[in-house]
């Protein structure tokens, strides 16, 4: 057990007057030598503000904050500091970033050279000494990142969100040498909105809103739960349906799709039900399965939300149909000589949730946009329920809803203004509108926010408010860019039961997202890597060839992932 | 339809909805017409003359009472020597000196010629013929005062001179009229040059563009409320120049509210692409400011259009403003007749026409 290099007791901080919601209420939080304490959180909860303290960058309004025993602007020259968007200047190569840090934080120039190559070494970045930090790809800026937090190696490293923008390859290199630094004594905060990445931590600082959920290795939390965790396998019924019954009994506190199987978080104090109390057919089975940390966080909040869905139930039944709801026939995008997507192929049948991964720069955001019509294919078609891309673009666009990666409505702007420009935008009839808007606020409980700014609504309402915009008009078809990103799992389980509710009723879902749990409530997805598609699938045959690729047994999503672009990266070299 | 009423409220809610932002649509834009009424002055006051005086005769005394007793002068400085002359003209303390020789009475009391030496700052040359116009008409005053044999022949030739349309030669009753159409087209096109690049900056424009809505649509949704808040001000303007600047409006104001909008169509047109050619809100507003400055200056409201070099001339006629002035000014100041105005404003609807369709080519051009 290592000394601690930072603590915060009782730490406030307010933005913005004093009846703001504070950014920090009363947080208390250690940093030990020699482990990797994770900050955890979703978007807004304070992890940025809290590091922000750490650093010395800003006063607490109350508490009190010790960095090496020391006030946190006094113990500079032990700290290491990487900020959320790298702190990277990008028209300076690698080496001359290098540098820059070396001169700032006063590094001898006769130790630089030895510094370089160990870091560059340890980067994994020698290679690229010339290049433009700029023009380096997400994983590597992080890494070059790190490299420079550790020009002086410091005793206490904050790393601010070091896996936003990485793929799952480079995420895992970032753990490997934050593991090798840890074991030299540095004393590491990794802050992330991951909640996977929570397990990983030695230790976990949980913040919802500003306030202090759990402080502890992370097993204690889920040690709580532990019996609490179900896999049900062997069901009739189609697992949707399935999740959705089982979500609406009183012993079931959250649920998720896995592939084929559905797990469940049970009530505590409950009987663990039996097989028989499902009554979905002779074939089903109940296995215990390990706790997340995930689980451990939705039962602090309270549990999730229960499966039906007001916003399914309301919604039209979109006609059965053979033909087909999206698809894409040999889309390639080029911009200039850069192909950004090459010959996507892919056919989603009406009422399916259809799933395109990669990491970031693959290619899915550009493949997605072409197929909303943001971007005109360079070559191929597609065609959305029955309308062609490049011949009807205009019925094709009316026949889908659209939520963007970022919050995307007019934030200056308010609830009901925002709700009464998409009806009116999407061509609704007075009468139509205002049913529409009615029940969008009170199955989206806006009530209380419509005379509020968009821009201003916290975090879970602004999403509320984007999906109730996108399906106000009830399309059959559906397209989802990184929907959940940063929200809390709560707020991400209320998206996905709607989600699921109007994929019962017939509508197609196209979504992107880098969740590898979020991929699992998929029917099939589609790996991007490199612009190309490297593999297409259910997401459980997709782990099953990811399986026998690497051997390992029960490969999560983020396994196969791995693999298949490993296993891509194989024959790319070999052609070579 | 609905969509594009839709697409209008939204817009218009957009731009009045912060109570601060409808300040700022209103309150500059009056500010800079008082200050800029007041500020673009063309009569030339408060300045200081010079005076080298080395007769120090009665009638130099007198001489010197009379222009000491013109209001447009503040000051008269006395200087002792031509150095001291030369330095005060160098340091701008003077815009003029007057030098009065030794013999200067002498002459006067003989009846013969007696003249004055006048030095003029050439650097400010329109001011300093101004300050020589002044004091020639001092001077030819005094003479006629002390030589009785001129007053027995009144003005055997001579022009006599009658300003049309602005009397009293009131400055304000030039420029105000100006300055109207100049306020207005400021701040329409700030407003307007804003709309596509804030969508843009703010992630909205992908929201925009997977909806049906279409281009011609968006276009007009963003076009209105700019409109609006032209008109508002212009009939403002031309309200407050009559109340509280005493500026006559001596033609049909209905006249004026037509080519107005006429107008600013052609203005909005040039904002909009601006605006669709902008990433971010900076850049459109740099972008606005890059067209302001030659719409002005090619207006001919600083320098008079028939003055520029032939080339320059006929890329005038490509300047909206330069059209608006001349309605503004005419149906300010001379009553301009409906058949006049529309001689003006038909090259204002060619240009609008342009502009929007350029507009709405690069809106779609750059929509990816």
């Amino acid at each position: 057990m290592g000394e601690p290099v930072a603590t915060a007791r009782g730490v406030v901080k307010r933005f913005g007057g004093k009846h703001a919601r504070p950014a920090l209420d009363h947080v208390d939080m250690t940093v030990t030598a020699g482990r990797i304490t994770g900050l955890v959180g979703p978007d807004g909860a304070g992890k940025t503000t809290m590091i922000r303290l750490l650093a010395g960058l800003m006063r607490p309004d109350a508490g009190e904050i010790a960095i090496l025993g020391r006030q946190p602007a006094q113990a500079l020259d032990d700290l290491g500091y990487m900020p959320q968007r790298f702190g990277l200047y990008e028209d300076l190569t690698v080496r001359q970033n290098l540098d820059l840090y070396a001169e700032v934080r006063a590094l001898p120039p006769e130790e630089r050279e030895a510094t370089y190559k160990r870091l560059l070494e340890f980067t994994d970045l020698a290679r690229f000494q010339e290049r433009l930090a700029g023009k380096l790809s997400g994983g590597m800026k992080q890494k070059l990142g790190l490299a420079c937090a550790l020009v002086k190696t410091p005793r206490l490293l904050l790393l601010d969100e070091p896996g936003v923008g990485v793929d799952p390859i480079s995420r895992r290199e970032l753990w490997a040498m934050v593991g090798e630094l840890v074991s030299e004594g540095i004393g590491v905060l990794w802050s992330t909105a991951y909640l996977d990445e929570a397990e990983k931590c030695d230790s976990v600082v949980l913040l919802n809103e500003g306030r202090l959920l759990f402080n502890g290795p992370p097993h204690e939390l889920t040690d709580t739960i532990a019996e609490r965790v179900i896999r049900v396998t062997g069901f009739q019924s189609r697992r949707r349906r399935f999740l959705i019954r089982a979500l609406d009994r009183a012993d079931v506190i959250d649920g998720t799709i896995q592939g084929r199987s559905v797990r469940l978080l049970l009530q505590g104090g409950a009987p663990a039900p039996a097989p028989a109390d499902f009554a979905d057919g002779d074939a089903l089975a109940i296995e215990p399965a390990p706790p997340r940390f995930e689980d451990g966080f939705i039962e602090i909040l309270g549990g999730g939300p229960k499966g039906t869905s007001a916003l399914a139930e309301r919604y039209r039944t979109i006609p059965e149909s053979d033909a087909l709801a999206i698809e894409a026939k040999g889309l390639t995008k080029r911009f200039g000589d850069f192909v950004a997507a090459r010959d996507m192929n892919f056919a989603i049948p009406r009422g399916q949730i259809f799933g395109l991964l990669g990491p970031n720069g693959a290619g899915k955001s550009t493949t997605f946009k072409m197929l909303c019509g943001l971007l005109t294919p360079s070559e191929g078609t597609g065609s959305v329920a029955g309308n062609d891309l490049r011949r009807s673009a205009a019925d094709a666009r009316a026949a889908l809803g659209y939520m963007a990666q970022k919050f995307s409505l007019y934030g200056d702007l308010s609830v009901r203004q925002n709700l009464d420009f998409f009806a009116g935008a999407y061509g609704l009839g007075r009468h139509a509108a205002r049913d529409a808007i009615a029940a969008m606020i009170e199955i989206f409980e806006l009530g209380d926010t419509l005379d509020m700014n968009a821009g201003t609504l916290p975090l879970g309402f602004k999403q509320r408010l984007a999906l109730a915009c996108a399906v106000m008009h009830e399309p059959p078809v559906l397209f989802l860019d990184e929907p959940t990103s940063g929200v809390d799992p709560v707020a991400r389980r209320e998206f996905w039961t709607h989600i699921n509710g109007l994929v019962e009723k017939g509508v197609t879902v196209l979504v992107t997202t880098h969740f590898m749990d979020e991929a699992e409530y998929c029917d099939r997805v589609t790996l991007i890597y490199h612009a190309e598609q490297i593999a297409t699938g259910a997401p459980d045959d997709l782990k099953a060839r990811a399986a026998r690729a690497s051997g390992a047994a029960d490969p999560t999503m983020e396994d196969a992932f791995i693999a298949l672009i490993e296993e891509s990266n194989h024959q790319a070299r070999a052609a070579a | 339809m609905g969509r594009l009423v839709a697409m209008i409220v939204k817009e218009t809610w957009a731009l009045l909805r912060d109570p601060k932002s409808r300040i700022i649509l209103v309150v500059p834009p009056l500010l800079q017409l008082f200050i800029f009424t007041y500020a673009t002055t063309l009569d030339v006051r408060n300045v200081d003359i010079g005076i080298l005086d080395r007769a120090g005769g009665q009638h130099a005394g007198e001489l010197l009472s009379r222009i000491a007793g013109s209001p447009n002068f503040r000051k008269l400085i006395y200087l002792r020597s031509i150095d001291e002359l030369r330095a005060a003209i160098d340091d701008q303390k003077v815009i003029a000196a007057i030098i009065i020789d030794q013999d200067f009475d002498r002459a006067i009391e003989h009846g013969g010629q007696a003249t004055i030496g006048l030095v003029l700052d050439g650097r400010r040359s329109n001011a300093a013929q101004i300050v020589a116009g002044y004091l020639g008409e001092i001077v030819a005053g005094m003479s006629t005062d002390i030589l009785p044999g001129a007053t027995a022949d009144p003005d055997p030739g001579g022009v006599v001179v009658t300003n049309w349309y602005n009397p009293n030669l009131d400055y304000m009753w030039f420029t105000l009229p100006s300055l109207v159409a100049i306020i207005v087209s400021v701040s329409g096109l700030a407003v307007t040059s804003q709309t596509v690049a804030r969508e843009r900056e703010l992630g909205t424009f992908d929201q925009l563009m997977v909806s049906p809505l279409r281009v011609h649509e968006i276009l007009i949704g963003k076009m209105i409320p700019p409109m609006m808040v032209g008109i508002f001000n212009g009939v403002l303007f031309v309200i407050l120049a009559g109340a509280v600047f005493h500026v006559p409006f001596t033609g049909s104001f209905l006249l004026l509210l037509m080519a107005l909008c006429v107008y600013l169509l052609a203005l909005v047109g040039i904002g909009l692409l601006v605006s669709a050619a902008s990433q971010t809100q900076q850049q459109a507003f740099l972008g606005s400011f890059l067209v302001m400055v030659p719409l002005i200056l090619l207006s001919g409201y600083a320098s008079p259009i028939d003055n520029m070099p032939g080339w320059l001339q006929i890329v005038t006629y490509g300047d909206p403003l330069s059209y608006f002035l001349v309605i503004s000014q005419g149906l300010f100041l001379k009553a301009m007749p409906a058949a006049a105005v529309f001689q003006q404003v038909w090259p204002l609807a060619v240009i609008a026409c342009v502009t929007l369709t350029a507009a709405a080519w690069l809106f779609r051009a750059r929509m990816e």
